[in-house]
């Protein structure tokens, strides 16, 4: 089944732009994430393939600045799509590959026409390789 | 189902000695299927003669796909929109800034156009709904498809046979190798597994590189976009305003098609029943 035209696009958006951008759609399922994030997440898209989030959730770690563990249900993500609105954090991800990485995470829900939520776009800055 | 071509041009019409056979009237497609259902797809300037003709239709649905002005500037030169005894619907996309009706007056109103869009004795506006719906006996479903603003494509069933409609598309918008897969091509599920697929064939393949963005596809697109979707035949149209009827001859007959893809160039005033 086609996905919306807005996530279609928002894909080759990104698979062009040279900032990591993650993608997820509204029922949680992990649809792209493009090459500059691939170095971030331990692991290029082609090999994890579209998968779900939670299924995610078990292999990529959160950790708030100070380090402390976020539960599935606190990430930037999930909240940024329950609430619908933008959010921005910094954090910490522990990805495949298990080096930790210090970054900032902007979370923008993607609405399309007529208001729906199709998903949303994680935007990385990594702030350093530690 | 009876699918008759009223306009096939795309971008601005184009009259004159050298598009005579394949047309210079803008984009307009009449669909008449079950229980005198009339759908018009797209009121371009091709709509002016079909007004001449709609026989004892008392309503007619009217889709726009988009408000570009090759779309819409056939409208207030139909002649049913001024009769008392015709129920004229026109659906259109919906916007996140205007609703359609001001959207279309700022066509139907002085100083562009004479009379007002609030004068016409019997016209109802409705936003399509992006999904399904019905008219009639047929069923319609539209979806955005990848061109400049909010734009729509249609298709449309009577539950025997299937017609899409995809005037303005570029669904190789952004795609590093293009078709890409059916889940991530824009219209795809428009257009799977139709009878006829009604499709944007703007370009020569040497002229679309200078036109990346602009919404529109070149006839190898459209033919790889058609096999894709697994169409049957294909009625590549929205033809260049600049391209002779020669020039269309030489494309077609250069054209990759697929032994499975029958390709029907659009003309103006064919009619194919279903």
């Amino acid at each position: 089944m086609q996905k919306p035209l807005e996530l279609i696009l928002m894909r080759q958006l990104a698979a062009h732009l040279a900032m990591p951008i993650f993608i997820a759609d509204a029922e949680g399922m992990v649809l792209f994430y493009n090459r500059a994030a691939e170095p971030i997440l331990g692991r290029p898209f082609a090999e994890v393939g579209e998968r779900p989030l939670r299924e995610w959730m078990r292999e990529v770690n959160l950790y708030d600045e100070e380090g402390a563990f976020i539960p599935p249900e606190e990430r930037p993500l999930p909240l940024a799509l329950r609430d619908r609105r933008a959010l921005h954090r910094r954090l910490q991800v522990q990805s495949f590959d298990g080096r930790r990485r210090r970054l900032e995470a902007t979370v923008l829900p993607l609405q399309g026409q007529g208001g729906r939520i199709l998903g949303g776009a994680v935007i990385f800055w990594e702030l350093d390789g530690a | 189902m009876k699918v008759t071509l009223w306009g096939t041009r795309g971008s601005l019409a184009s009259a004159g000695p050298e598009t005579v056979r394949y047309g210079g009237n803008t984009s307009c497609v009449a669909v008449e299927g079950p229980e005198d259902a009339l759908l018009v797809l797209d009121p371009g300037t091709g709509i002016r003669r079909l007004g001449a003709v709609v026989g004892k239709a008392r309503s007619i649905d009217v889709l726009l796909t988009h408000l570009h002005m090759d779309h819409i500037q056939g409208l207030g030169f139909f002649e049913p929109l001024y009769r008392p005894d015709i129920d004229v619907h026109i659906w259109g996309p919906p916007s996140t800034t205007q609703d359609l009706r001001s959207r279309l007056t700022r066509y139907l109103s002085p100083p562009l156009f004479p009379v007002w869009l609030r004068e016409l004795p019997r016209v109802i506006l409705l936003d399509v709904p992006l999904g399904s719906f019905t008219i009639g006996a047929l069923r319609v479903d539209a979806a955005l498809v990848s061109h400049p603003g909010p734009t729509v494509g249609y298709r449309i069933s009577d539950g025997r046979v299937t017609v899409a409609y995809i005037p303005d598309h570029e669904p190789a918008l952004g795609c590093r190798k293009f078709p890409d897969a059916p889940a991530w091509t824009s219209g795809f599920d428009l257009a799977a597994g139709a009878d006829l697929l009604i499709h944007d064939a703007q370009y020569a393949d040497e002229d679309y590189p200078a036109y990346v963005g602009w919404g529109h596809s070149s006839l190898s697109q459209a033919i790889a976009f058609g096999a894709l979707a697994g169409v049957k035949r294909l009625i590549p149209f929205h033809h260049n305003p600049s391209y002779s009827d020669e020039r269309i001859d030489r494309l077609i007959a250069q054209a990759p098609a697929p032994i499975s893809l029958e390709l029907i160039p659009g003309t103006e005033g064919l009619t194919l029943s279903l």
